[in-house]
Order: C-alpha cells, then structure tokens, then sequence
C-alpha cells in the first residue's frame, strides 16, 4: 500500500498549494515511501473492535451567545495590519480567476 | 557571573518582593548575559530589551506604590516563538512569518503580564515545532549549553536553552509530542507538559491541536510549579480549555513526599534501546525514590510501541490543515511567480518559498493520510492506536500513582547527526508521544550525567489526565534527594558559557 509516485506527490502538492520543484517531489517520494511503510504498522493493532479517538480529553461542544461584543475583537485596521498587502480595511489578493477560467 | 542571573526564578520572586534587588536590576542582569553568550547559544530569534525594561520599570512602580504581586512579579521570562505577542515578532521559526508583529498577546502572554512577569522576547524553535533538534528552524539551529556542537533538543530548543544558560530564569513552552520534555533532558532542565487543556492554546500557533499543549520550561520544579500556577486555567478563547479549577502545583512542590507512591517503570520503554547511560542514570533516580518509600512496579504497555507510528499520522494530517492559514493573504510572506498569477499560484509560490523541508515533509504526508481512500487506513487506524494507548495509560494508573521512564533514548547528539535520516529524528519522541496521544501530563527533570559522554540525562514522570499535582510531588521530592547527594543543582556542572564564546568568536563561528 506504500507505493508512492512522483505523480502522487505532484498531485499532493497541487492539493495542498506548494509549489514544488521537480528535486524536491523526487526526494519526497522516497521519503514517503519510507515514512508511510514505518507508519502502516497503526494496522496491525487498529482492528474493527477498537473505536477511534480523536480528541484526548472527553468534552462537551461549548457554545456562546451569537452576539459582538467581546472587548477584544480586532478592529479592521488591527486585523489588516500584518498582512503582505491591504488598502487600510481589506486584504488586496490577486486575481482569484486565470485567463482560461 | 552576575549573582542575580543564579537565583532560581522562585529565590528571585522573594529578593524582588522583600526589595533587596529591583526588577530592572534584574531584567538588566539578564539582558546582559544574552548580549553576552547568546551570539553562541542563539537561544533567542528576538530580544525587546526596551519593552522589558519598561514593564520592569512599570512593576518597580507600582511595587513601591504599594501594589502587591503573586510570587513571580518582577522575574524576566522567555517566550518560545509559537506564542503569538502584540508588538514583537512571532514567527514559529518559519520564514513565512519573518517581521509579522501579531495584534494581540496569547492567553500564556498575558497571564504572565498580568501576573508582572517580564517578556525578554522570542525563543528558537524547530519551524512551527516540527522537529526534535531546532535544527529545523529557518533561523538556525540554536546549541546546546553543555556543548556547543550539540542540539539542544526540540522543538522548544530555544527556550531550554535560554534557561539552561542562564538567559532567563524561566520560560514558557509549547509540547505536541515532546518538545518541552525532550529540550530539558538534554540540557538539564526541567520541563513540565500540563494536562492538556489545563493551559489555554489561545494564541499559540496551532501544530496539532488535539495533541498541543503550553507549559513550563525552568531549572526547577518550584519555578515549574510557580508559573503553571501563573498559567493555567480557564479561557473562554480556547473551547478545550478545562473549566475546573486547579490546586496549587507549587504547595504540592513544598509538601513533597514520595512515601507511599506507588511508581510504575514503562517495561516496554525501560529496554536496550536506551543509551547505557541514560539507562543508569534512571534507575539510580528509582532505587533513590524507593530508598525513600516509594514503591516500584513494573507496568506493561503493549501498544506504546504503536504510538509513534499514530503520531506520525495524527500530527501531518492536523499540521496540514492548521497550516492552510498560511496562504499569503492575511499574515506573513507574499512571494508572486514572475510575471504575476491567481491568488492559488502566488499562494503555492509563497508556501514554496515560505516553508522549510520538513514541513513540507509533514504537509504532504498528512494530505496523504487524509486523503480519500486512505483515510480509513491511516487517520482513522491512528485514532484507534490513539485508544488502545489510553486504554493502557488507564489499565497502568489503575496500578500506580504516576509512571516512570527515561525521557528520551540518547543524551543530545550532535547538530547535524540526524538531519538527514527523518525517521531516526522522530524516535527521539518515543517516550513522550504516549502523554500527548492520551493527554495526560508529563515532567521531565534532571537525573543526572551520562557517564560515557558527560551530557545530562532526564528522567520522565507521568501522571492521569488532571492530576499534575502529582507530577510536582514526585519531581519535587527527587529532585530534592539528588540536589542532596550532588551538594548542588546538576547545572552548576555546566561549562562556562564566556570562553565558548570567546572561542567561537575567534573561529568566525559567530
């Protein structure tokens, strides 16, 4: 099941938007290849009796009032203030489309 | 050596508080050993001496106006660089983040201000804290006080070292599966993971979060105990966040006493894959504490040997999702492919750019686990894995009061050793990642020196979920009983950090 191409890893890294150099998709699929076949072993005692856990601590969902009001909520200008760039309220992105879309 | 910069953080509280030293004394005394050894250490990737000295110049203030303080008032601290702080730089040691001041403090930041504890500034981590080693920070790695050529663990590298050279009393430390109690074995200190949800993840730069916690990072228990009496506690911001309230972790330092307790020795992490040394070194700590009462079993935890594995699954494929915040849009590096592009290929050429191998690394392989088709096999057979560890942890401390091993496999190895073979990196985890799997707390402190390499050696407790008092009794006791039998604290066997620097400086090393 480990089998990992480099057209997996090219496709992988389009999903999670990085840009990945022909180098660096080779070299990761070695290393994934390597990584998952030490991981697999999660199979050998994962059977359909045991139920999953996902979370370490068992909690109840915590809700709140649907209302603004919290005296720590960024302003508009706090919010932009770190990004790359921004006209003063709003994050500036480039084209969401390309030409062909 | 300044006497100022020796004290304990706790022996500082009482010097601040009975007014024998002021706090910019003491912020002073501790900015000028960084500017003394830190060009060798690199503990830091950020020092506000301004800001600390006018937050010690605030609390001297308001001390002599009569304002009074809990025990740590006064007493500089570090801050690993996964917590965010309104006006100075947090970067999680990626170059994605390089210069983004974020515009608020997280909740761990502003306990410690409120509580009149003073930021020195930013500590060195593995990039967003992938790694054992901080040599996966885009900064540099940061060198291991007792031997410069050394890591000093990771990801909390920085923080470990910063108090292990004497930078800073205290720090604070973020763990997902190790990075407060691995950094402290090998560099002598000691490092506390809470319960998790005892201290709010608000503000810390999420890696896993259902496995992430904040803790103490300090050169004693008391001082451990102290500041997550500062920290932990209830935080509307942080929907894990445990709303019960918490006994004192420092009275239960002061009353400690190991008669009685009954200590559980992991078998399947007590074996010949530990380093002779670090071996020894945890066994002599265990027929000190029966010496003393204590009582020793040996406990069986068959499936510890498939929490590594699960981790490996569970944290790539939380990290992969957390870290699609860094898009080039609201914080952070922006990097445009030449000639321009959609805001997915500035995106895929600003995470190009922006982030280091191993997180790519740990990226791509949790798209993988997470993708369809595979998820059943992998996430979901992790999360069992993530059971059966518990179901052990419960089977144990149905047994015992707290559970014992070595912290980590090996005294520190040497920079570069391990960078290029991943897998031998993650099995420095293997006996930490059981506690973050199943959310219980851990401590690590020092045991003591490897004979063979003379590096230091930690030995690890753990404890049931909610029940860190524990974790203080038992270290505070050990501690107590090694401190007597070396005559002093095992960090005042360090080297003296002045001429490594020297050396260093003469080399161009710096």
């Amino acid at each position: 099941m480990s089998e990992i191409t480099a057209e997996q890893v090219a496709h992988l890294a389009n999903l999670a938007r990085i840009a990945l150099t022909e180098d660096e998709i080779a070299h990761l699929t070695t290393e994934l290849g390597q990584i998952m076949q030490a991981v697999e072993k999660v199979g050998e005692v994962a059977t359909p009796d045991v139920a999953p856990t996902s979370h370490p601590i068992p909690m109840q969902n915590v809700f709140r009032a649907d209302v603004v009001g919290d005296d720590d909520v960024l302003t508009a200008e706090q919010a932009v203030a770190g990004a790359p760039e921004a006209d003063g309220s709003r994050f500036v992105v480039s084209a969401i489309l390309g030409e062909e879309q | 050596m300044s006497e100022i910069i020796r004290l304990t953080a706790a022996a500082l509280g009482e010097k601040l508080a009975a007014g024998e030293v002021s706090s910019v004394e003491a912020t002073r005394a501790h900015l000028d050993r960084i500017a003394a050894v830190d060009g060798a250490v690199h503990a830091f990737l950020h020092v506000d001496a301004e800001g600390a000295l006018a937050a010690a110049a605030d609390v001297d203030r308001r001390r002599a106006a009569g304002e009074s303080f809990g025990p740590l008032a006064g007493v500089p601290v570090a801050v690993k660089d996964v917590l965010v702080t309104e006006g100075m730089p947090s970067t999680a040691g990626s170059r994605i983040l390089e210069g983004w001041i974020p515009p608020y403090d997280a909740t761990p930041v502003r306990l410690v201000r409120e509580a009149g504890m003073i930021p020195l500034g930013k500590t060195n981590m593995d990039e967003f804290a992938m790694g054992s080693s901080t040599e996966h920070s885009a900064y540099g790695p940061t060198h291991n006080p007792w031997d410069l050529e050394r890591i000093p663990g990771g990801s909390g590298g920085g923080s470990a070292a910063a108090v292990a050279a004497f930078e800073a009393p205290l720090a604070l430390g973020s763990d997902t599966g190790g990075s407060i109690r691995q950094p402290a074995h090998v560099t002598g200190t000691v490092g506390v993971k809470p319960t998790y949800g005892a201290v709010s993840r608000y503000g810390s730069i999420a890696l896993a979060s259902s496995l992430d916690q904040i803790g103490p990072v300090t050169r004693t228990v008391l001082d451990a105990a102290l500041l997550q009496d500062v920290i932990a506690g209830h935080d509307p911001h942080d929907s894990t966040s445990i709303p019960e309230a918490w006994p004192s972790m420092a009275e239960a330092v002061r009353r400690a006493d190991v008669s009685g307790v009954r200590i559980g020795v992991v078998k399947q992490l007590d074996s010949d894959g530990v380093q002779a040394g670090v071996r020894a070194k945890f066994h002599e700590s265990l027929e000190l504490l029966q010496r003393n009462g204590a009582e020793i079993v040996e406990i069986d935890a068959p499936n510890f040997e498939y929490a590594i594995a699960a981790y490996y699954l569970i944290l790539p494929a939380e990290a992969s999702s957390n870290l699609a915040k860094f898009d080039s849009v609201r914080f952070g590096l922006r990097v445009t492919p030449e000639g321009g592009g959609t805001v997915e290929q500035v995106m895929a050429a600003t995470r190009e750019a922006g982030f280091g191998p191993e997180v790519k690394r740990r990226i791509i392989l949790g798209t993988y686990a997470l993708s369809a088709g595979y998820y059943d096999a992998y996430y979901g057979s992790a999360q069992k894995v993530r059971t059966l560890v518990q179901r052990d942890f419960d089977a144990a401390f149905a047994k015992v009061d707290v559970l014992a091993t070595p912290t980590a496999p090996t005294t520190a190895f040497k920079l570069g050793e391990k960078l290029d073979d991943p897998l031998a990196m993650y099995l420095n985890d293997v006996a930490t990642i059981p506690a973050n799997l199943a959310g219980v707390p851990g401590i690590s402190l020092p045991a003591g020196l490897a004979p063979e390499d003379g590096l230091p050696v930690g030995i690890q407790f753990l404890a049931p979920a909610r029940q860190d008092a524990r974790l203080y009794n038992v270290g505070g006791a050990l501690e107590r009983l090694l401190e007597a039998e070396w005559g002093a604290p095992l960090l005042s066997r360090a080297p003296d950090l002045s001429s490594h620097e020297m050396a260093a400086a003469e080399e161009g090393a710096l």
